[in-house]
């Protein structure tokens, strides 16, 4: 009921239907490219939330621990090198996983009254993957830092009935 | 009335960075699980979290399906001057709920 | 997967049958906050970050909320929970006059509700139920499990251990094949705990929610593939006095945290 992990495969076989639907009502749907029907790639999400800006390593550290006992809740802290100032600050960090049904975990919009660049949260990954953290600074550049987890699951599995 | 923790201090030295942390009770249904019949739970999720204090918002969030249930955000402020920190938190329906709290600056 | 953590279960099973059941020597009685990670239990003694609190704080709303035709608030008659419900939770379940047997924390305050407050009863599980028995619960927080000393509830206990130790299901296991002969083991990633009923209501992260010590047992008859007693059965009733005497003298910590 709560395993996250079983999302990830019920996905697509709405979708097809959807486009099967489409495709019966006679809408243009002849050829819908491969990408349309899976989610995009953690690159690809990434790509969208910087506008194809190239994105450097550093400056920014993602903490998620190795082990995961519940993929439901994770605790996670990024916190990005950053005076905060009203001259030099941090405006968005984005957080992106690789295998969740979707890419995007949560945006956050930070400025310099934040004092700090440091943000913490809870997220849902469904099963062991990637994780990145990008953040813009307000000279428009990108840094990132990404860590990986490792969930385990539980063994006695909740009530259906 | 919304269902929500939220800490921050009660007092701050004007310009001393203060921890805020803000948890609601909200399921965040992905939209991806199914229920005992077979039929899918239609998505329900807190979409927007915003912070207010000292007449702008100071630190704003985008949440997706794959933030927890009864999401938990911790960030920082500069205090500035004493008054009320908001709290808004916006679902699919576009319906918001609202908490505040106050912080004295010296 | 299912069929893996089948397989897993007569893994288990077969161990069983190698160690002779014995019950929790005292020395070795251990909370299940004891075998989480460390992330976990920071959730857990964290107010601020422990999801519990949610439900702590809508039961304090309740507590103070006028109900039913008598129109009356639970703090209309015991007042501050904090001065009036401390340790309740920790010697729960009681004998209860009215129906000849044991009655648990949720039972207890459904009955106060028809009686007194003359209300419909809050549904199982429903979030109602659950913020005032959590409420009520974490009065008792920090308090050593100290079951009532009641000769009336002795046979019921009993009737507990008896369940405790009973196999049941299509995987033949008992409570006490786990929870007794394995506990400290691994069943699959999980380690298995001992079975302590000190923090419930808790919030388990997979359920993503807090929930009662009853859907917790429901889990695990559906675990070892029994049929599960529903949700405010005797039985159930009678293996929570039972859990409460095996876990004297440990604290009460809910609402806890669980994975």
């Amino acid at each position: 009921m709560g395993d996250p992990s079983r999302s990830h495969g019920l996905s697509l076989p709405v979708r097809r239907r959807q486009v099967l639907a489409a495709g019966l009502a006679g809408l243009v749907v002849v050829s819908l490219p491969r990408s349309a029907l899976a989610r995009p790639s953690l690159e690809e999400a990434i790509k969208t939330f910087t506008g194809g800006a190239e994105v450097l390593d550093g400056r920014v550290r993602l903490e998620l621990p190795p082990l995961v006992e519940n993929g439901n809740a994770v605790g996670v802290t990024i916190a990005a090198e950053s005076p905060m100032t009203a001259a030099d600050h941090v405006i968005r960090i984005g957080l992106f996983n690789e295998k969740n049904p979707e890419a995007n975990v949560v945006i956050f919009h930070l400025g310099s009254r934040s004092g700090r660049a440091k943000v913490s949260t809870r997220i849902r990954l469904a099963t062991s993957q990637v994780v990145v953290a990008v953040a813009e600074m307000s000279d428009g550049s990108f840094w990132s830092s990404r860590a990986s987890a490792i969930v385990t699951l539980a063994a006695c599995i909740e009530d259906l009935s | 009335m919304a269902r929500a923790l939220i800490n921050v201090p009660k007092t701050a030295r004007r310009g001393e960075i203060v921890e805020i942390r803000a948890m609601i009770a909200h399921p965040m249904e992905t939209g991806y699980r199914m229920g005992t019949n077979g039929a899918s739970i239609p998505r329900d999720i807190i979409r927007r979290f915003a912070c207010g204090y000292d007449g702008e918002e100071v630190f704003s969030a985008e949440l997706f399906p794959a933030m927890s249930a009864n999401p938990f955000i911790a960030f920082t402020l500069v205090a500035t001057a004493s008054g009320a920190i908001t709290f808004a938190w916006t679902d699919d329906a576009g319906e918001t709920q609202t908490v505040s709290a106050e912080m004295a600056v010296s | 997967m299912r069929a893996l953590w089948g397989l897993a279960g007569v893994a288990v099973a077969f161990v069983c049958s190698m160690v002779a059941a014995t019950g929790l020597e005292n020395g070795e009685k251990r909370s299940g906050f004891d075998f989480m990670t460390p992330e976990t239990q920071a959730l857990q003694t964290d107010d601020m970050s422990n999801p519990g609190m949610l439900w702590v704080l809508q039961g304090e709303q309740l507590w103070q909320q006028p109900e039913g035709r008598a129109e009356i608030a639970c703090a209309g008659c015991h007042g501050d929970a904090g001065q009036t419900m401390g340790g309740v939770a920790a010697r729960y379940p009681a004998f209860d006059e009215a129906i000849g047997r044991p009655i648990d924390l949720a039972g207890r305050i459904n009955s106060c509700r028809a009686a007194r407050q003359r209300a419909e009863p809050l549904a199982p599980e429903s979030d109602e139920l659950l913020a005032l028995t959590t409420y009520v619960a974490h009065q008792s927080r920090g308090m050593p499990v100290a079951p009532a000393t009641d000769a009336r509830i002795a046979p019921f206990r009993d009737n507990g251990r008896r369940l405790f130790q009973s196999r049941i299901g299509q995987l033949d296991l008992s409570c006490a094949s786990c929870h007794d002969a394995n506990w400290g083991r691994r069943l699959g990633g999980s380690v298995i705990p001992q079975a302590h009923p000190n923090g419930y209501p808790l919030y388990r992260l997979e359920w993503q929610a807090v929930g009662s010590l009853q859907r917790r047992l429901r889990n695990c008859m559906i675990g070892v593939r029994a049929e599960p007693f529903a949700f405010g059965a005797p039985e159930f009733v009678d293996l929570e006095l039972y859990l409460m005497e095996r876990a004297r003298g440990l604290p009460i910590e809910t609402p806890g945290v669980r994975p």
